[in-house]
């Protein structure tokens, strides 16, 4: 090949490669990126779908259904839905604090999570939550 | 004082870099050779800023109540390896160190590299003080970490607990190496296409740097995925997290860089590519730095309520980023092709190589910034997480392992020879493996199926180049590569078995009870406190057998007070097919402790093979290194001998 059609060809490999990128990162982006949900925005559409739902973990609301199993209210400060969960939460997940779990919504409003997103620190927040938490600690200093 | 004679050592670094910039850009104008002089130039403002930074640490050693950076990361009562870390394991402390490295690494490139012709070099030098020149502003402008705190408090906040682990200590200084010794490979493109000599001279001058920053990223990623996996404890090694992924990035890109440098070096082909990859390397080092030190990664929000920071790197982002590519468009297209070759070459195995590395690169790039674009423009959040990552990129990953048997047999310029018929015994193998796991494991997911097919082949293929020719009478720079190759077999065949074989068992349990998981049987002797210089904590004894002698876990639950937080240490123990892994949760209020364990088979080939990966890097590096020192030898003693 003469050093120059040879440099088309690659060029246009570098292309192609380029737009299969593209075309494969949006196919996946519209199959698996799973949406992420404030109490108050979960509606029927969302149920059966692998959700995120995040918001701060109701005071008071923490129940222990057997030992493995942990019931609580996730709330965004106007709506709130219940969430089981089953396993060892992460040793941040407390009353009052902000939380992301991963699960499903059953047809009755109940919120079945598979998983309960550890945050790294105290002062981490899952990536979603930043407002919210802001908002909820905006709503705490003006209850005072 | 020592925070002030720090803060004076940035303050001269920075005035020095702005002196290296403008030498620069007056030699190239006037072409005069300011070289000599650039070269003491770049050393001094690299060894200032080393003194900062070594400031930095004095003061974290002595707990210096009076630095602000102290007081919300340090404590008296905290051991003497996390005061050091404690310095580095923040925003402003990071980005000294960040820039301590850039600057070091602009000091070793003007003392060592003699490869280049001194125009090229003078670009060079004067591109690394531009992006030091800057990340030094940010530094003193929004950044500073000698900040002084009056009143001085009695103590300070500590450091957070999850941090306070040696593996962490020194994880980012680890990455940082990388990141920023990517740096170089940007700033030598940067100068070649400055002064129009793209050449194989030039690809040996990047090629141990970029090797250099490469073995640094893959031990960094390697440590940080252990790290992860026993001190978050939920027993999984890669999160697909965007704070993981801005180090996989630039290792992606300084992947592809590396293999495609070695066409420019031996071929002198590819030139426009290299140059390219060189950029977008460190362009994603400082993505990576963006996404982590902006605040974007907690929310768009967060980045629009604290802008400073993050606009000023993105400032600095979009700066470098849009000169290097403007600089590339306006050069890459005069810039001439080198020698051709065949389709079936060696060229064409890493041409191939590069662009499946750079779709992967693409896939993580998109992945990974989609939220937050998606957040900016319609407000609508989302979250991209391991089921896009998993099903976009690896299947290319498995396709690019495969090739990785093959490219390494072909010819420079055209392969004639029926290589093919080497890789019988290893594609046999593979086939070979399929069967079995059909057999044995009908049940399997498709990904780990595949994994432990390719694992089985490369393993063997990714030999042949030794096996074809002598071993010992083959260059060092070969067995690294086989070694590197057959890293990526081992740490395929560990996420594999992780993925296929684990078994977890989640149960409460009171003390002298039994848990099965796996072959194992793990009973709970009992749960008694213990504690550690700034931690309390209550620890669960296990005993776990499975027909052999017990062996004992301790997997504790941890209090720390300053600042107060609980973690959960995991105990686990390794054999050499695998690990147990335990952790022990809550009490049930009525004798019982939650427990979890997992039986792991074969897991800790994950990074093993990763830490080979990294030692083929090191072995090729060296074996470079020893190479070009002998030529330069003998290259004296003809002088000598002939003059």
């Amino acid at each position: 090949m003469k050093p120059k059609s040879q440099r088309l060809v690659l060029v246009g490999a570098a292309l192609v490669a380029l737009l299969a990128a593209v075309l494969l990162a949006m196919w996946g982006l519209r199959e698996k990126a799973s949406y992420f949900y404030t109490p108050s925005e979960l509606d029927r559409a969302a149920v059966g779908k692998a959700i995120r739902l995040g918001g701060m973990v109701e005071q008071g609301s923490l129940v222990r259904n057997d030992a493995l199993t942990v019931q609580f209210a996730v709330t965004d400060g106007k709506d709130k839905v219940t969430v089981v969960y089953r396993g060892i939460p992460p040793e941040l997940f407390r009353e009052g604090s902000g939380v992301v779990a991963e699960g499903k919504l059953l047809p009755q409003g109940l919120f079945v999570a598979d998983n309960i997103l550890a945050k790294h620190d105290e002062r981490y927040m899952p990536p979603q939550l930043g407002n919210i938490a802001a908002e909820h600690e905006a709503g705490k200093t003006l209850d005072k | 004082m020592i925070a002030e004679a720090g803060l004076a050592a940035l303050w001269l670094a920075a005035g020095l870099a702005a002196l290296q910039l403008v030498l620069a850009v007056a030699a190239l104008r006037a072409g005069t050779a300011a070289g000599r002089t650039m070269r003491a130039v770049a050393i001094i403002q690299g060894g200032l800023t080393l003194t900062a930074f070594v400031m930095l640490l004095v003061v974290f050693v002595r707990t210096d109540l009076s630095v602000a950076l102290v007081v919300e990361n340090s404590h008296s009562a905290k051991p003497f390896v996390y005061k050091l870390a404690g310095a580095w394991g923040n925003h402003e402390g990071s980005m000294l160190l960040w820039v301590t490295v850039l600057a070091v690494a602009g000091a070793f490139l003007a003392a060592l590299s003699r490869r280049l012709g001194e125009r090229t070099m003078i670009a060079t030098l004067g591109s690394q003080a531009a992006l030091a020149l800057g990340f030094y502003a940010f530094l003193l402008i929004a950044s500073n970490p000698f900040a002084r705190l009056n009143p001085a408090p009695p103590e300070g906040q500590g450091l957070n607990p999850l941090l306070q682990d040696p593996g962490l200590a020194f994880h980012p200084p680890t990455l940082y190496f990388g990141y920023v010794g990517l740096s170089v490979a940007f700033s030598l493109a940067f100068g070649a296409l400055l002064t129009n000599e793209v050449d194989a001279r030039l690809a040996r001058a990047m090629r141990p740097w970029v090797l250099a920053a490469w073995i640094f990223l893959t031990f960094g990623i390697t440590a940080g995925s252990y790290w992860a996996y026993y001190e978050l404890g939920w027993g999984g090694y890669w999160f697909w997290d965007p704070v993981e992924n801005a180090s996989l990035m630039p290792w992606l890109a300084a992947t592809a860089l590396l293999h495609s440098i070695n066409v420019l070096a031996a071929r002198g082909a590819l030139k426009a590519w290299t140059m390219m990859l060189a950029v977008v390397g460190f362009s994603m080092s400082m993505v990576g730095t963006f996404l982590v030190r902006s605040g974007v990664l907690t929310s768009v929000h967060a980045f629009a309520i604290d802008p400073q920071r993050g606009t000023f790197l993105l400032g600095l982002l979009a700066l470098y980023v849009g000169a290097a590519f403007a600089l590339f468009a306006w050069r890459g297209a005069s810039l001439k092709e080198g020698a051709p070759f065949e389709l079936v070459s060696r060229e064409t195995g890493l041409v191939i190589n590069n662009l499946l590395l750079s779709v992967i690169l693409g896939l993580v790039f998109v992945g990974t910034l989609y939220p937050l674009f998606v957040e900016a423009v319609t407000g609508e959040k989302l979250s991209v997480g391991a089921p896009y990552f998993n099903l976009v990129a690896g299947p290319l990953a498995l396709i690019l392992a495969v090739l990785v048997g093959v490219g390494p047999l072909l010819a420079w310029r055209r392969e004639r020879r029926p290589v093919f018929r080497l890789l019988t015994v290893p594609a046999l193998l593979g086939v070979g493996a399929l069967v079995i796991s059909i057999i044995l494991w009908p049940g399997m997911t498709v990904l780990p199926r595949l994994g432990l097919t390719v694992a089985a082949y490369l393993a063997v293929a990714s030999i042949l180049p030794l096996v074809v020719r002598n071993p010992l009478r083959a260059p060092l720079a070969t067995w690294g590569m086989v070694v590197a190759h057959f890293g990526i077999a081992v740490a395929l065949a560990g996420m594999a078995a992780n993925a296929a074989f684990t078994s977890e068992t989640l149960a409460v349990a009171r003390p002298g009870e039994r848990l099965a998981v796996g072959p194992w049987l793990v009973q709970l002797e009992q749960v008694v406190p213990t504690a550690g210089p700034n931690w309390t904590a209550l620890e669960g004894q296990l005993s776990a057998s499975r027909g052999d002698p017990p062996v004992t876990l301790a997997p504790q639950s941890r209090y720390f007070r300053d600042p107060p937080m609980e973690t959960n240490e995991a105990a686990i123990a390794t054999f050499w097919n695998g690990q147990l892994y335990t952790v022990i949760g809550k009490p049930d209020g009525e004798g019982g402790w939650q427990l979890r364990l997992w039986w792991k088979p074969f897991v800790t080939l994950i990074w093993l093979g990763g830490g080979m990966i990294g030692l083929g890097g090191a072995l090729a590096l060296s074996g470079r290194l020893w190479r070009s020192r002998r030529r330069r030898i003998a290259a004296e003693w003809r002088k000598e001998r002939y003059a």
